[in-house]
């Protein structure tokens, strides 16, 4: 099929982190130092991107702070009327840093928090960050530019929606995110430390209601369901290969930031190819745009249209075929994989394998 | 949003032109929102300064359009554009 206009970039400009989250999405198994992008390269994907009829760019990683250049990479992006949007853990981030980045036409500044209380917050995180990040919220809106809290919900904290609103006033966020995990990258072996139950779901639901009823449009707040506990899968991405296009640290042009982890599909690299050709002429992109590739029950369902037989890399990572329809599905022929997992809890909480090095023998 | 308020956009929302759809969107950190050209210049108009009459009036004149329905359509896309966070009222 003729391939999509896609309107999102997002950039992973690199897998170093600071932080040790036991749900990050990176992948487990990674090199986390070598064979990043540099400057130029990124320039230029920037330019091809916006070539493509992008219009909006994502600094993610890892930690985008991490990288020197990323003033560099904002200018840069903003030359090229990109809106442009910093994700970020806030550490390690100066005044001076912030001014520069302001400076540079930085329009957006998404900063994490784990929780509202500083010694969840930093156990969750394996880092002491709370306090730094407490700081650069308040550098933010010194300097004006929109703040948006995102805040990631699981078993330790998804009981505290309330108290996560109220502290997300404090900080005037302008936007707050409560984004339930997703069970992938270092969340799928953590899932029983995370995962909540489907009560504490519905109450943190109710709080999130009443909490949008209650704040109106002084903060916008969105509430992201988890999958596990729906009944049809989410629309990931909104479709493979549709509207956002992602190019990790080393230049692999991807769906989504874990489709790398999906075995027998070779991405295309910014490095070889321009990212309008990588985009447009990628066999692993064309290889799940569209319906052709649905198997049943997928392929003759109703909501094939809206939620595109959900996430790949959940599918495999769940069943170990990458064309399955995702488990998450009631449909799904795998779908016990998801009611098994939901009834699984870990006995303590906050024990999760973090995120980092394996440790040495 | 009444007729004495002065609109403005939020500080996380811009308007940017769509070079290849040639039409204007309005950004914000995880959306666009696509804006035909009547939406497009009552954004333009939403400096802070005007009240949502200055605003009507000004649409009502460009257009030729009776005041009755443009204010009608006004206050229904103002009202929507706020309700998505991207639109602020300016201190009187």
């Amino acid at each position: 099929m003729t391939a999509p206009r896609p309107y999102t970039l997002i950039a992973e400009l690199t897998y170093r982190c600071p932080l040790r989250c036991p749900y990050c999405s990176n992948p487990v198994a990674l090199d986390h130092r070598s064979n990043e992008l540099d400057t130029a390269d990124w320039e230029r994907v920037f330019t091809e991107a916006e070539a493509l009829g992008i219009m909006q760019v994502h600094l993610t990683g890892g930690e985008p702070l991490a990288r020197k250049d990323l003033e560099k990479l904002v200018a840069r992006a903003r030359a090229l009327d990109l809106y442009t949007n910093l994700i970020t853990s806030g550490v390690p981030l100066t005044e001076e840093r912030l001014d520069a980045l302001a400076a540079a036409g930085l329009e957006n500044v998404q900063l994490s928090f784990q929780d509202h209380r500083p010694h969840v917050a930093d156990a969750i995180a394996g880092y002491p960050a709370h306090a730094h990040k407490l700081k650069v919220a308040a550098w933010v809106k010194a300097r004006k530019l929109p703040l948006t809290v995102n805040v990631v919900l699981h078993a330790a904290n998804i009981d505290e929606v309330a108290s996560v609103v109220a502290f997300a006033e404090t900080v005037k966020a302008d936007r707050l995110e409560l984004a339930n995990t997703q069970y992938l990258g270092w969340a799928l072996p953590n899932r029983a430390a995370l995962l909540p139950t489907r009560e504490q779901i519905g109450r943190a639901r109710e709080q999130a209601r009443l909490a949008t009823q209650r704040v109106g449009n002084r903060m916008e707040l969105v509430f992201v369901l988890p999958d596990y506990f729906s009944v049809r899968p989410k629309a990931c991405m909104d479709g493979w290969g549709r509207r956002y296009v992602t190019v990790s640290p080393d230049g692999l042009v991807l769906p989504c930031h874990a489709a790398h982890t999906l075995p027998g599909l070779r991405f295309e690299n910014v490095r070889e190819r321009g990212l309008g050709e990588a985009w447009k002429g990628s066999e692993a992109l064309e290889r799940y745009r569209g319906q052709g590739w649905m198997p049943e029950p997928c392929k003759t369902c109703e909501h094939r249209h809206t939620d595109f037989g959900g996430c790949r890399c959940q599918a495999y990572h769940l069943t170990g075929d990458i064309d399955a329809t995702d488990p998450v599905c009631e449909l799904a022929p795998a779908h016990s994989l998801v009611t098994k997992a939901r009834g699984e809890r870990a006995a303590e909480p906050l024990r999760y394998l973090h995120r980092g090095p394996p440790a040495r023998a | 949003m009444n007729l004495d308020d002065r609109p403005k956009l939020a500080r996380k929302a811009r308007v940017r032109l769509d070079r290849i759809e040639q039409r204007h969107v309005l950004l914000s950190p995880e959306r666009g929102l696509e804006l035909n050209a009547s939406a497009a210049r009552i954004v333009a108009l939403c400096d802070g300064v005007r009240t949502v009459t200055d605003i009507v009036s000004a649409i009502a004149e460009a257009s030729g359009a009776p005041p009755e329905t443009v204010e009608a359509d006004v206050l229904a896309f103002l009202g929507d554009v706020e309700a998505r966070g991207l639109l602020e009222r300016a201190l009187p």
